[in-house]
């Protein structure tokens, strides 16, 4: 990579916009997700803060900012303050290996949408979507609660069972496109989706971001109806905002992903890349808001039955599979 | 296979959800949009008055005794020609819980419930209703109703002339 001023400046650009947009987005996402779950719910939603309630994110924030600053007694301090921010960079930092349109010119650079064209990116998505839990996991254990401990003990299990299944889906993936590389993945689905040759694996991808996500039927950390919370009972103001922040920003990073590695990425006939790119994405954020509107929790040792029994045997016979195929295809 | 049967239920769930997002919402939009109570329906307590002008409410202290809550209360007093009256009259409608026993109680048909809802404030000591907040000049539910009238006690008329009232029997005397 070269030193020039422009490319760096267009570095600095391209990184602005996508937090800017990404932050946005998932402010956006949580105001979405209340109205359609009132709309399924024959409810109106928000709809009070300004024009049909498109402020309603605004004054979200203003109320978080301006609550106070909570911490339980006997709360270990320092990894009370720190769970949050774990939960929420590394799902931000995800978004750093997806590509989101096609190369640009700018000034006579070439631009490619996406801030880092990583030759592993793949697997950093797996390392940092790990990482993450482990903010659920310190979040839990840091607020001396039994409830935010319960919860974390349940994101950890749920973690071990869906992870694998997650790693396992997207090996057809790398073999398809026989690279690791994003940007080679999207590229090896410009004549077909990748979902039209593993749906399976499609299906266990999807079924194991819901629960990345923690998203209703693998909301297990948080379960609202059990836990009070889950693992953020004890967060207030603005570092129960960074988790939820955090969740939502992972639901978007979470369906780009999906969208590159099975949709085409930013593939798509007619309308502009960038367009396609969020249309994936945004379909993707309505999909688990329509779950969440129909579906029932699991129970974790469901969870743990489901992942270990069904979807990783699964993932593991499609691995199998695809790769006959591919040795007889040649 | 179960599997089958699991994927139609959930597909079936989904299907559902679906069709209610486009369904019209039921919400009210209260401030904007009211919704007309039921004649019927249970809200604030009003004490109201016979067809004469005069107070119903005799100061039995029976609606105070059905209230659940302990929420109403009052002082007996008797003006001229034996006609009870409550010297003070209370209903704290921070406890109030509108469930109509005390309307049910009175037999005098002076407390009543009205349809009125819109009675929240800011201030908890607005909602303590005295004699002069409740009172109305109205006879409310049952327009022609005076209990003196009925009663067998002479304050709105002799003894013996109230309505179905039989005159009385001169107990002193021996005739059947």
């Amino acid at each position: 990579m070269s030193y020039d001023p422009i490319d760096i400046t267009l570095i600095g650009a391209k990184i602005a916009l996508v937090f800017f947009v990404i932050l946005t987005l998932a402010a956006y996402l949580v105001f979405a997700e209340r109205k359609v779950l009132a709309w399924i719910q024959d409810r109106k939603g928000p709809n009070r803060v300004g024009p049909f309630g498109l402020l309603q994110p605004l004054a979200d924030l203003i109320k978080l900012l301006t609550k106070e600053d909570f911490r339980p007694i006997g709360a270990d301090k320092w990894l009370f303050y720190l769970a949050p921010a774990m939960a929420a960079i590394p799902a931000i930092m995800i978004f750093a290996v997806i590509p989101f349109g096609a190369p640009l010119t700018v000034f006579g650079h070439s631009v490619e949408l996406q801030i880092s064209d990583l030759n592993v990116g793949l697997l950093l998505f797996l390392a940092l979507s790990s990482i993450a839990v482990y903010g659920v996991a310190l979040g839990g254990w840091a607020s001396n609660s039994k409830y935010a401990l319960l919860g974390s003990i349940r994101g950890l299990a749920q973690l071990i069972s869906y992870e694998l299944s997650m790693g396992l889906s997207l090996v057809p993936v790398v073999m398809l496109a026989r690279s690791f590389r994003l940007s080679d993945i999207v590229a090896a689905q410009s004549g077909c989706w990748f979902i039209v040759y593993q749906p399976l694996a499609f299906i266990i991808f999807l079924i194991s971001i819901a629960a990345e996500c923690k998203r209703i039927p693998f909301d297990l950390p948080e379960a609202e109806g059990e836990l009070v919370a889950g693992f953020h009972t004890e967060y207030s103001g603005m570092r129960f905002g960074l988790f939820f922040v955090g969740e939502y920003i992972n639901i978007i990073v979470l369906g780009g992903l999906a969208a590159t590695f099975f949709l085409g990425g930013w593939h798509g006939p007619w309308l502009p890349p960038v367009i396609w790119f969020s249309g994936k994405v945004l379909a993707f954020a309505f999909l688990f808001i329509w779950m969440r509107g129909t579906l029932p929790r699991l129970r974790y040792d469901q969870l743990m039955h489901f992942g270990w029994k069904i979807l990783t045997p699964l993932a593991l016979v499609n691995i199998l599979v695809t790769g006959w195929w591919l040795v007889l295809r040649g | 296979m179960k599997i089958f049967s699991d994927m139609t239920a959930l597909m079936t769930g989904m299907w559902i959800t679906w069709k209610h997002i486009f369904r019209r919402p039921v919400t009210i939009q209260y401030p904007e949009q009211r919704r007309q109570p039921y004649p019927r329906y249970r809200a604030r307590i009003v004490l109201t008055r016979d067809p004469e002008g005069g107070e119903r409410c005799v100061a039995c202290q029976l609606c105070s005794a059905a209230c659940p809550v302990d929420c109403i209360s009052m002082q007996p007093a008797e003006g001229d020609g034996g006609r009870r009256y409550a010297e003070w009259f209370r209903i704290n409608f921070a406890r109030c819980i509108f469930c109509g026993l005390c309307a049910e109680a009175c037999p005098t048909l002076a407390i009543q419930m009205t349809p009125d809802y819109e009675i929240c404030t800011r201030d908890i000591m607005n909602l303590i209703y005295e004699k002069e907040d409740l009172l109305i000049d109205g006879c409310g539910k049952s327009a022609d109703y005076n209990f003196y009238r009925h009663a067998g006690i002479a304050v709105t008329q002799p003894r013996g002339n109230g309505a179905e009232e039989l005159p009385p029997v001169d107990v002193r005397g021996l005739m059947p």
